[in-house]
């Protein structure tokens, strides 16, 4: 087959690039309302109608919103092997927590209103503040130990030994990040709690979504500081070859102070990823105040999205540096996937993507408007 | 590697997998039932029908979300456990999961949602098209799921780069159209339609037995037995195909389930009965049926089918032409990127390059296969036969299970087509007792397909113990009882709310479900018990 020689390799490596950050955006910001919902679950709902009003609220699209996470997985798989393969074995014990929320989330969804007991939902509540909060904070401490680099190395067969334990993923910097993750995921909830909800929900959430846009700014601020202070980046030491077979040893790399923010200073234009980052969440705070819950939910949303661009921008193109060996480090030009393979997934993306896009945008359209309290109450058109 | 690591990992594929797959077909089954239903509530526009819809919704709904917890763990599995898998193999398996995301769990799982919201908010028409696109996305998801699974059973259009030291697409044509992958989707589907059925039927049954819900229970009946008569037809059928895709593809994995040490004169006896005895080589008490093996397998009289001692043998040949190959591949590796590769390399390895899996079977034994001795490349022979018991009696289970459908529905579909469906009591009590077995047939089959394929993950390629993440044993003990503990808790809690809905039947559900509360105001919820004319 020629017909993938139209693009090359290079082209399609960046390409991948730029769509595994729009996979982790899409994730982060339409299940990362539902992970914030949870979070807020217990104090934004006192009574069981609330709680049922709010559960009711993400009910119909977190299925579909969680398929980000599924399809991110996936598309990791298809499209960064090594990536997949170095990332979910290395933090093996944190993919499993994460997985434990992820299964018992859809579970208590289903279950929690299928029994009247006060006490068999309370359990379901708190599950579901757990499997809310936990993923979001490992999320979050994955990505501040990306950052750091993390201690892998490969074998001459190209075998994968991570000789990191679960709790050095839990370093001060790590946990900063995973607390960003925490706070802004909250701030989106509680835009989204506001924009499905009124009364004393609606009340609540704004009061809680507010101290959360301002923590998601400081905690985003002190992260960046840290990070330029405290952490060294990476950068490739050897010529950079963009069209070369996937082989992460063909290079040398090594660890270098303030390399993270070398693209900033080479590209002032990337500044802006982290400046949204920034700003975004101030903008959604005036609108929750404003009692512009659409809005605000744009508004947080625009800074999930800023705060993972900024992260991929410092990092390019470094994927998953090694702190062990930094010639292993995956970068954008040595953990892809063959040139056939990333040409094919290019093309079934471009055809199913604007689908999905589309048809979920018909679903949230259906589903439009604030969730019905007295119809909850007298279960019409509500499942849970 | 340590075999340790290896024996775990297997265990907690197998453990999830099994688990995964308890929900997987009824999900797939369901959907299409529900789809149908809905169909006919559109075409005649009787409420009964839309009871019917809601009321096996709602089991369809605790099942779905099972499914969809347990598939996120098989989608992570693979990096968490199988890195060196994911590494070797992901350029081509990543790609169907993706595709499987982006083309069918999207679809299904986003208009999920809408299937149980959407009865007030969409016309009945749009209604009845998510309800068919919820059933499409499950379908499709199957489709690219076996895709994937039937590349690791008959690994085509790929080769190796020793550049990247891993599998790479060279034809992704050939992947798609993997005659393999063919057959198991439509064997893997019309098995979830059959335990769909059954469930259907079972629970109908109860109810008939009852005298609850007569009206709906016997129209889901109706449904469940034509349904199910023709998914058990066409699991046989394409069963039989899988069998005749073995004997071209996983001539060991055939010669394993049917216990066949020494090649057979053709057409071969089948056995129907007996005990395999891998130590000795036999089956003990061994009840053949002439000539019936051969006809299944081959499709012929005269064509032989090799049996184990022969695979054996030929195995060993093929070490030896993997050693060379895995040889020809360390002098490729080992000249600088960019520098030219030595022809004479090149050549060998062209030759031999697919018996270089075979050389990755003495890994077990020996650091470098090219230091083997002849010891190990006998025992590395040896390791290609799979566990002959276990498969030989997981096949007859699905296979007898599978007849059984086939009569039970058959049964079920003359008495409906007779209007006799509650005469016979006793009939109604086996289709009750009848629940659980398909899961027990599907069960058997994953065991028959995976257990099948072993020592490989990639059949020919990469041996299972290669495969593996280096995780320690400590940490594998803990996710398996991690998830064994989480799993069988939410088995119990799944089985209560089930047990519970199907107790509380669809009068609860579309007229009272709220009990505690007094109600200032009845709905207009249209009632079963209401005569119906159909």
């Amino acid at each position: 087959m020629i017909l993938h020689e139209l693009l090359s390799y290079e082209t399609l490596r960046l390409v991948w690039w730029v769509l595994l950050g729009v996979l982790l955006i899409g994730f982060a910001v339409t299940d990362g309302f539902d992970l914030g919902t949870g979070i807020l679950l217990p104090f934004a709902g006192k009574t069981d109608l609330e709680r049922r009003v709010i559960i009711n609220s993400i009910g119909p699209v977190w299925e579909g919103n969680q398929v980000w996470l599924i399809l991110g997985g996936g598309a990791i798989f298809a499209a960064w092997p090594q990536l997949y393969a170095v990332s979910f074995s290395g933090f093996y014990l944190a993919m499993f927590v994460i997985l434990t929320g992820l299964i018992l989330r859809p579970v208590a969804f289903k279950f929690r209103s299928k029994r009247e007991d006060p006490r068999w939902r309370a359990r379901w509540d708190w599950v579901l503040f757990f499997s809310g909060v936990v993923p979001a904070l490992i999320f979050g401490v994955a990505v501040g130990n990306v950052l750091l680099g993390v201690p892998f190395r490969f074998t001459y067969d190209m075998h994968i030994l991570y000789e990191g334990t679960f709790f050095g993923l839990l370093n001060p910097f790590a946990l900063l990040c995973g607390l960003v993750s925490v706070a802004m995921l909250v701030m989106h909830g509680a835009a989204w709690l506001q924009l499905k909800t009124d009364g004393d929900v609606a009340d609540r959430a704004r009061r809680y979504g507010s101290v959360a846009a301002v923590a998601t700014v400081v905690l985003y601020a002190a992260a960046g500081v840290a990070l330029w202070q405290a952490v060294d980046g990476y950068r490739i030491t050897s010529a950079i070859v963009t069209e070369g077979p996937s082989n992460p040893l063909f290079k040398t790399a090594q660890a270098a102070t303030g390399a993270w923010f070398a693209n900033f200073e080479n590209h002032p234009w990337t500044w802006a990823a982290p400046a949204l980052g920034l700003a975004a969440p101030l903008l959604a705070l005036a609108l929750m105040r404003a009692r512009r819950g659409g809005l605000a939910l744009l508004a947080s949303g625009a800074a999930i999205a800023g705060i993972i661009l900024g992260v991929g921008a410092a990092m390019f193109p470094f994927i998953l540096p090694s702190s062990l060996d930094p010639r292993a480090s995956l970068t954008v030009w040595d953990s892809s996937s063959s040139h056939l393979t990333l040409f094919i997934m290019l093309v079934v993306s471009s055809v199913f993507i604007p689908l999905i896009v589309a048809y979920t945008s018909w679903v949230y359209k259906v589903l439009w408007g604030k969730v019905d309290g007295e119809a909850i109450a007298d279960h019409r058109g509500h499942a849970y | 590697m340590d075999f340790d690591i290896v024996a775990l990992s297997r265990l907690q594929f197998a453990l999830t997998a099994l688990y995964h797959f308890l929900f997987v077909p009824l999900t797939i089954g369901l959907s299409i039932i529900l789809a149908i239903m809905e169909t006919v509530y559109v075409m005649t526009g009787r409420t009964i029908w839309r009871d019917m819809v809601k009321f096996w919704g709602v089991l369809f709904g605790i099942n779905f979300a099972m499914g969809v917890a347990t598939g996120i763990v098989m989608e992570f599995q693979f990096g968490m456990n199988w890195s060196y898998y994911s590494h070797y193999v992901g350029d081509i398996f990543g790609a169907p999961l993706a595709i499987e995301g982006l083309m069918a769990f999207f679809l299904e799982a986003t208009f999920v949602g809408l299937f149980f919201f959407g009865w007030d908010k969409l016309s009945k028409r749009a209604h009845l098209v998510v309800t068919w696109l919820v059933a499409l996305g499950s379908n499709l998801s199957a489709l690219w799921i076996l895709i994937a699974n039937g590349w690791m059973q008959n690994p085509v259009g790929a080769a190796l780069n020793p550049q990247t030291m891993r599998m790479e697409v060279t034809d992704f044509g050939a992947v798609l159209t993997n005659p393999v992958a063919q057959a198991k989707f439509v064997h893997t589907v019309s098995a979830g339609y059959t335990v769909a059925a059954i469930f259907v039927l079972g629970i109908s049954a109860w109810y008939l037995l009852k005298g609850r819900h007569v009206a709906l229970a016997k129209r889901s009946m109706t449904v469940a037995a034509a349904f199910g008569l023709a998914a058990s037809l066409s699991v046989a059928v394409l069963g039989d195909e899988s069998g005749y895709q073995s004997s071209e593809h996983q001539k060991m994995k055939l010669a394993a389930i049917e216990a066949m040490w020494e090649t057979e004169p053709a057409p071969a006896a089948f056995t129907a009965f007996g005990f395999p005895d891998q130590q000795a080589r036999e089956t003990h008490y061994a009840l053949h049926i002439p000539m019936v093996m051969g006809l299944i397998g081959t499709r012929s009289l005269n064509t032989e089918i090799p049996g184990i001692a022969q695979l054996v043998r030929k195995g060993e040949d093929t070490i030896r032409d993997g050693v060379v190959a895995y040889d020809a591949l360390q002098t490729i590796r080992a000249v600088a990127p960019g520098s030219p590769v030595p022809a004479a390399a090149k050549a060998v390895f062209e030759e031999k390059g697919q018996a270089l899996g075979y050389a990755l079977l003495l890994k077990r034994y020996v650091d470098d296969p090219r230091q083997a001795t002849p010891a190990q490349i006998h025992q590395a022979a040896l390791d290609t036969v799979p566990p002959v018991a276990p498969l030989f009696w997981s096949f007859r289970v699905m296979v007898g299970l599978g007849i059984f459908f086939i009569a039970l529905t058959a049964t079920f579909f003359v008495l409906s087509v007779r209007r006799t469906l509650d005469r016979h009591r006793w009939l109604l009590k086996v289709a009750v007792l009848a629940i659980p077995l398909p899961w027990v047939a599907v069960e058997a089959g994953w065991i028959v397909a995976e257990l099948g394929r072993q020592p490989w993950v990639i059949e020919g390629v990469l041996p299972t113990a290669m495969a593996v993440s280096h995780l320690g044993v400590a940490t594998l003990l803990a996710t398996i009882a991690g998830f064994a503990a989480i799993y069988t808790v939410l088995l119990v809690i799944e089985m209560k709310l089930m047990l519970k809905a199907i107790r509380q039947g669809p009068e609860e559900f579309t007229v009272a479900a709220v009990p505690a509360a007094p109600k200032g105001r009845t709905h207009a919820a249209p009632s079963v018990n209401q005569p119906q004319s159909a």
